[in-house]
Formats: C-alpha cells, structure tokens, sequence
C-alpha cells in the first residue's frame, strides 16, 4: 500500500517537470515575442510542436550509428527526469528528501548535455560535431565555477550536502541569497543555468543562424521530440535546483507554495530576459568568461562565506 | 498521410527557404513575414536551421538544371509528412525565364506542390494568407491539397 502511493507520487513527479517545464518554454516564447514588439504564439506551443515531431518521420542519417543516435535523446531524458524527481521530493516531501543530495543531481544534469554530444558526434554530420565539441567545452567552463559555487550554500548548511538538510537550514537561517556570498553565487547560478539551457548568450552549441542547428542538425521527428521535451524539462529543473540551493526552495504551506512560484517565474523571467538583450558568444570568449571573471566570483563568494557573510 | 499527423503540422509548421535562383525578391518578402510586423510564429511557424527539421519547404525561383538536383535532394531529406509551397511567379511558371536554355521544366514537374503563392514578388501579407488558407484547407478536409 505504501510502495503503491510512492510510485504515484513519483509518476506525478515525473509528469510535474514536464508539465511545469513545457508551460515555462511557452511562457518564455511569448514574452520574447512581446519583448520584440510581436504578438507571439499560443501559450500550448511547445506541446503542439511536441505531437507534431511525434507524427513525422524518423530518419537516420547514412554513416551514423543508429543505435547512439537514437539512444543518446533518452540518455538526456532520463538523467533530466530523474534528477526533476529527485528535487520534487527534495523540496515537497521534507521527510522523503534524502534521496539525493547535490553531487547526484548535478552528475544527473550533465547528462542531456552528454547526450547533446554523443547525439551530434553520432550524427556523421562536421557541423553536428562542431556542434557536440562546443557543447563539450561549454560544459567544461560553465561547470567550474558553478561547481566553487555550490560550496556556498553546503557551508551556509553546516557543510551538509545532502538537499534536505540545506533546505532545512535555509528554512531556520533564511534563504542562502540574503548573504551576500549567496547572492554572488546565485549570480554565478543563473549564468550556468543559461549556459546549462543552451540560451543566449551561451547558444553556440546550437547556433542556427551559424552552423544550422549544430549537434542537432541531423535530428528530426520523434528523436528531436525527445531532445525538445528534456530541454523542456531542464528549463523546469535547473531554475528548481537554484531555487532549493540558495532561494530557500518552496516550503510546503500555501505562503510557502505561492513563494515558491514566484521564485521560480523570476528566475524564468530573469532567463529570458538575458537571452533577449545579449549576442551569441564564440566558444573562446565563453571558456574566458568562465574561467576568468565568473570563476573569480565564485572564489570570492566561497571566501565570504567562509567568512560568514 | 494520415489526417491526425497533417493537423499536428500544420498547428506548428516549420519552414525551411530554398532559394533555387531567384533574383532574391521573394526571398526579401519571405523574410519580411518572419519579422514582427508580420510575425508568422502567431500561427507557431518556425524558421528551421536544417531541413531535416523542417515541415513545410518554400521554393522561390525559377529552378535551373543546377538547383533541380539540389531540390529533389533536399526533398527526400524532410521527415515526412510534409508540405512544399511554391512563392512567386518563377517558382510557379518559370516567369520571365520560360523560354531560357537553363529552366527546362516548372518546379511540379520536379517536386510536387501543395500550394503556389502569385506574385512577382508576392507581398508578405499575400504570403501569410496562402500559408493561412493551406493550414485551413489541410486541416478541414483531413487531406493532401491537390
């Protein structure tokens, strides 16, 4: 009986990313519309496109490996959802949050990128692996100092990583970003979370107007159905793990929740607005960017923390 | 082609723009409509990256024995089910090129044609109702355009 409501709670969960994350991709299409003096589709957009994608064809490439072509889309999908489920619970259902704690969620979140790679280098395509090679060095820089970042909040918990616990000392001390060492690397947060999407100005994985749709450029139909619904899905998960680390997550009263929603459409609305007021980055001056400035700023909230700021 | 997986195109129709030599005046318009004033993303257009991801395949141009090729390439390369709209009076006729060495036959002799777009060049505002009235034929009769 118990087993049984658990696996509903997880099928939920699984659902909620989904849901949540499509509803967020349409959300964001129409303020960028709106941004740019346009009308902008419907809201249901991305679904549409999803059943659309489901009901063509699916063509693989001549001299691709058909089995890493077609299996890297699920890879990504699976490591999204999972890591999604785990942060539902972790923010949801307190008692249940130990599932996981940072490092596992962040190892899951590499893996739609991973999966952006092996897709685009199995696609026999130079520019899907140009496109797969800058995904590689992208998540290469952006996830240093994101990595220095993360120190922040497990030493605002009593150098405690799992989720639970961090939420819970946020829930007694208040949200990690009220620190000033919080809010540098939250800063340092929504730079990997763009870079994480694939947004603007970290777009150059894809880079339409430049390489054609980069690793992807082969994918269409239901495969790039798959890829669209984990990058769907991601666009829920990411802000939902920065709103856990260091914004106090959602905690589970009705002021709680409506906080909670609050946190997560800003940090959408802080998303889109970035990627509608910047150019597109080269791979070299996102690696320098990285590395150099944003790495800085990682170190230097450490410190502070340390500190006790 | 099933009715169901025709309406799900055309409620988010992804184009892909093949110039097969035009003088680039439809080309222009095309863009014009994908441009604020004119927005086709309302109807959950998109311009695709690679034509493998695309729906709908716009052909300007009086297509010459070079192109000819390259079109039929590009059309077995989009996922089926798709749609392909022939913009402005050479890609419908050969325009003034109906005579030339270089365009031996009209662009449905090559690939077929679900909707062509008059003009030389066509106005975006002429291009957005012949994609509007496609979408709604498609969808009201469940069928192939002719």
């Amino acid at each position: 009986m118990e087993h049984g409501q658990h696996a509903f709670h997880s099928d939920l969960r699984l659902f909620l990313s989904a849901l949540i994350g499509l509803a967020a991709s349409g959300l964001d299409r129409v303020v960028t519309a709106r941004v740019q003096y346009r009308t902008g589709p419907p809201l249901a957009q991305p679904f549409r496109d999803l059943v659309k994608l489901r009901h063509k064809e699916t063509l693989i490439p001549d001299g691709a490996a058909p089995a890493v072509f077609l299996g890297a889309p699920l890879v990504g999908l699976a490591g999204v959802t999972v890591a999604g489920s785990i942060l539902w619970s972790a923010i949801f259902l307190p008692g249940d949050g130990d599932l996981g704690d940072l490092i596992v969620v962040l190892y899951l979140l590499t893996l739609p990128s991973l999966a952006i790679m092996l897709g685009g280098f199995a696609s026999a395509n130079p520019l899907a692996s140009l496109g797969g090679a800058r995904e590689m060095k992208l998540l290469l820089a952006c996830e240093l100092p994101f990595l220095i970042a993360l120190l922040v909040p497990v030493i605002h918990a009593g150098y405690e990583i799992r989720l639970g616990a961090i939420l819970s000392a946020q829930a007694e001390g208040g949200a990690v970003a009220v620190h000033l060492s919080g809010a540098l690397a939250l800063v340092v947060g929504v730079l990997w979370m763009q870079a994480k999407l694939g947004l603007v100005p970290f777009d150059l994985a894809e880079a339409e107007t430049e390489i054609g749709g980069g690793a992807l450029i082969d994918y269409g139909g239901p495969p790039l159905a798959v890829y669209r619904l984990s990058h769907a899905m991601l666009l829920a998960v990411a802000p939902l793990f920065l709103m856990a680390l260091f914004l106090g997550g959602a905690p589970p009263t009705l002021v709680g929740f409506a906080g909670g929603l609050v946190k997560f459409a800003a940090i959408i609305a802080l998303s889109t607005v970035i990627r509608n007021t910047n150019p597109r980055l080269r791979i070299d001056q996102a690696l320098r960017l990285f590395w150099g400035p944003i790495t800085a700023l990682a170190v230097a909230a450490v410190l502070l923390a340390l500190g006790g700021w | 082609m099933s009715a169901a997986a025709l309406k799900a195109v055309c409620n988010a129709p992804w184009v892909f723009h093949c110039s097969t030599g035009s003088c680039n005046n439809c080309d222009i318009e095309v863009l014009d409509c994908l441009c604020p004033r004119f927005d086709v993303e309302r109807f959950g257009m998109l311009l695709a990256g690679s034509v493998k991801q695309a729906d709908v395949l716009l052909v300007t141009g009086s297509c010459n024995r070079k192109s000819a090729a390259r079109l039929k390439r590009l059309y077995e390369q989009i996922p089926k089910p798709c749609l392909v709209v022939a913009i402005g009076e050479c890609a419908m006729s050969r325009g003034i090129f109906i005579e030339s060495y270089n365009c031996p036959v009209p662009l449905d002799h090559i690939i077929p044609v679900d909707l062509y777009i008059p003009g030389c060049p066509p106005k975006p505002e002429a291009v957005l109702a012949g994609i509007v009235r496609l979408v709604g034929r498609v969808t009201a009769k469940g069928d192939r355009a002719p």
